[in-house]
């Protein structure tokens, strides 16, 4: 079992997410940076859709109530065992007692905790991934126990080639989304030449920036939308749709994130400057 | 069928089949017919389909996506010669209380739009409303068929929080909220049905293609029912549409 003795800012439970129940009305959910969540299980011998405790912008106070291996990826929030630093990256032996604990954010936004095994909480609809209404509880909170499979602890020598430009690099690569067409060329040009702000708008369901565009767009009838896709409102606001969004939405779509920018936004925050690069299917 | 399709890429792994832009009853069940097929045919690498009241979603799994191979196996399940899918439609009657208690927006509303309340409740209650799909919220049903003497513009500023099981009417539609959320649609009643159930493979009971009747009930009946809901044992009532 892990004891949260502080959640931190907004700590959730997730996984890779949750497929084929969109026609339900059900969100994707699922890590915001599947790189950072994918290596820290990578590093542990765990598969893919294990699931990890995701902390945004302040870490968590951990108590660990057995042993286990844990690896933490993604933003560097400065983690410490017992007030000793812990490397990111890197599989470390806990034990019964051991606090796991982080410092001020470094760099990126969202860190992730992957034990050996992953964490055992209840699949709703193929996923343990945390959302409101879906599973009972949305985040975590004092003093939750969440069950962790018993593992014997383990010396790891894997070593994977780990990056992490992607999370300061300022381009996000994106595809020509559905309604990209019913820009004018003086709109596309704008949305190629501005640096966008990342407002104060941003969560798991999206992403709102600051700087409007100009545009002269209609309304779409209500369609399918998903993580990655820009919508742009009459009013010029652009909206990057992230894992908790909605499965349907009436705003045009006229970009659609790479996989890889997902990642790269989801480790982003507020003030910060993002370009978009168009890439061609 | 006659319908052009045009078929989009959208993202790096799915394709976005759109049907004309035009929301009635034929596309829908072109749209549901064509899905129905994809699903059938089981190809293995589709990990997801939503739709719309004019499109279909198809998303694939991220490894060897290839969209123009993608899509030649889409069309030709759209022009294969089989025996059409029989899906069964259903038509849900609903009880919504439409006291005033529930009702918060309902004088409101009779003010707007020079009408009594006893008819709003009626003209609300008198239509059969088609299920085009599920979206907004997990099991927010998204309705046609509103009586045009009951559109009227959201609420300039939305509330925080709606009650689960509201019944409400905002632009040209109405819907029911399936949970606690915040909104701007005029709250015109409440539900004691439940409209999602994530303990349930299957957690929604209507769906596209389906149609959903209100009929007023009381203070006593909703709280009836509420209760017979919460122990698991509503049997809500349906029939099977023959057409």
């Amino acid at each position: 079992m892990i004891k949260v003795i502080h959640p931190g800012f907004y700590s959730t439970i997730q996984d890779l997410g949750r497929f084929g129940y969109q026609q339900f009305g059900v969100p994707y959910s699922g890590v915001m940076d599947r790189y950072a969540a994918t290596l820290s299980n990578q590093l542990l011998g765990n598969t893919k859709a294990s699931a990890v405790i995701e902390m945004t912008m302040t870490g968590a106070t951990l108590e660990f109530l057995c042993a286990t291996n844990i690896c933490i990826s993604g933003a560097d929030m400065r983690p410490q065992l017992n007030a000793i630093e812990i490397p990111l990256n890197k599989s470390m032996a806990v034990h019964a007692g051991d606090i796991l604990s982080f410092g001020t954010l470094k760099s990126g936004f969202r860190c992730y905790l992957a034990v050996s095994g992953g964490i055992n909480t209840k699949m709703i609809m193929n996923s343990r991934s945390m959302y409101k209404g879906v599973t009972d509880r949305f985040r975590l909170a004092k003093p939750d126990e969440l069950l962790i499979p018993n593992a014997s602890i383990f010396d790891a020598h894997a070593s994977v080639r780990t990056h992490s430009d992607y999370m300061t690099s300022e381009y996000i690569e994106v595809y020509k989304g559905p309604e990209f067409n019913k820009l004018s060329v003086s709109e596309i040009k704008k949305l190629k030449s501005t640096s966008f702000t990342i407002s104060k708008d941003n969560s798991r369901m999206a992403y709102q920036l600051e700087q409007p565009l100009k545009n002269s767009l209609e309304p779409i009838i209500t369609s399918p939308v998903m993580p990655g896709t820009v919508q742009l409102t009459p009013s010029g606001s652009l909206i990057v749709l992230m894992r908790d969004c909605q499965t349907t939405g009436g705003y045009p779509r006229i970009l659609q994130l790479k996989e890889t920018s997902i990642n790269s936004l989801a480790q982003k925050f507020t003030g910060q400057n993002i370009a978009f690069k168009l890439v061609n299917y | 069928m006659a319908f052009d399709l045009t078929y989009k890429p959208y993202g790096e792994h799915a394709v976005l089949i759109e049907w004309p832009a035009i929301i009635n009853r034929d596309i829908l069940m072109d749209v549901l017919f064509f899905r129905d097929n994809i699903v059938h045919d089981n190809i293995k690498s589709i990990i997801n389909i939503t739709s719309g009241y004019t499109s279909l979603l198809v998303s694939y799994d991220e490894l060897n996506f290839d969209f123009k191979i993608a899509v030649k196996a889409l069309k030709t399940i759209r022009n294969q010669k089989h025996e059409p899918i029989k899906s069964v439609f259903h038509k849900w009657r609903i009880p919504v209380c439409y006291d005033m208690a529930f009702g918060v927006d309902l004088e409101v509303m009779a003010l707007e739009k020079n009408m009594s309340v006893d008819d709003i409740i009626k003209r609300h209650s008198e239509t059969s409303y088609t299920v085009y799909f599920i979206g907004f919220l997990p099991g927010f049903l998204y309705l046609g068929g509103l009586d045009e003497s009951l559109h009227i513009p959201r609420k300039e500023t939305p509330r925080l929080q709606i009650e689960k099981g509201a019944v409400a009417i905002g632009g040209k539609q109405t819907g029911v909220y399936p949970g606690e959320s915040p909104g701007g649609w005029h709250i015109i009643g409440n539900t004691p049905i439940s409209f999602f159930d994530p303990s349930k493979s299957s957690p929604c009971f209507a769906k596209p293609g389906d149609t959903v009747t209100f009929y007023p009930v009381s203070l006593k009946a909703h709280q009836d029912i509420k209760t017979l809901v919460k122990a698991g044992v509503y049997q809500i009532e349906s029939e099977v549409i023959d057409d």
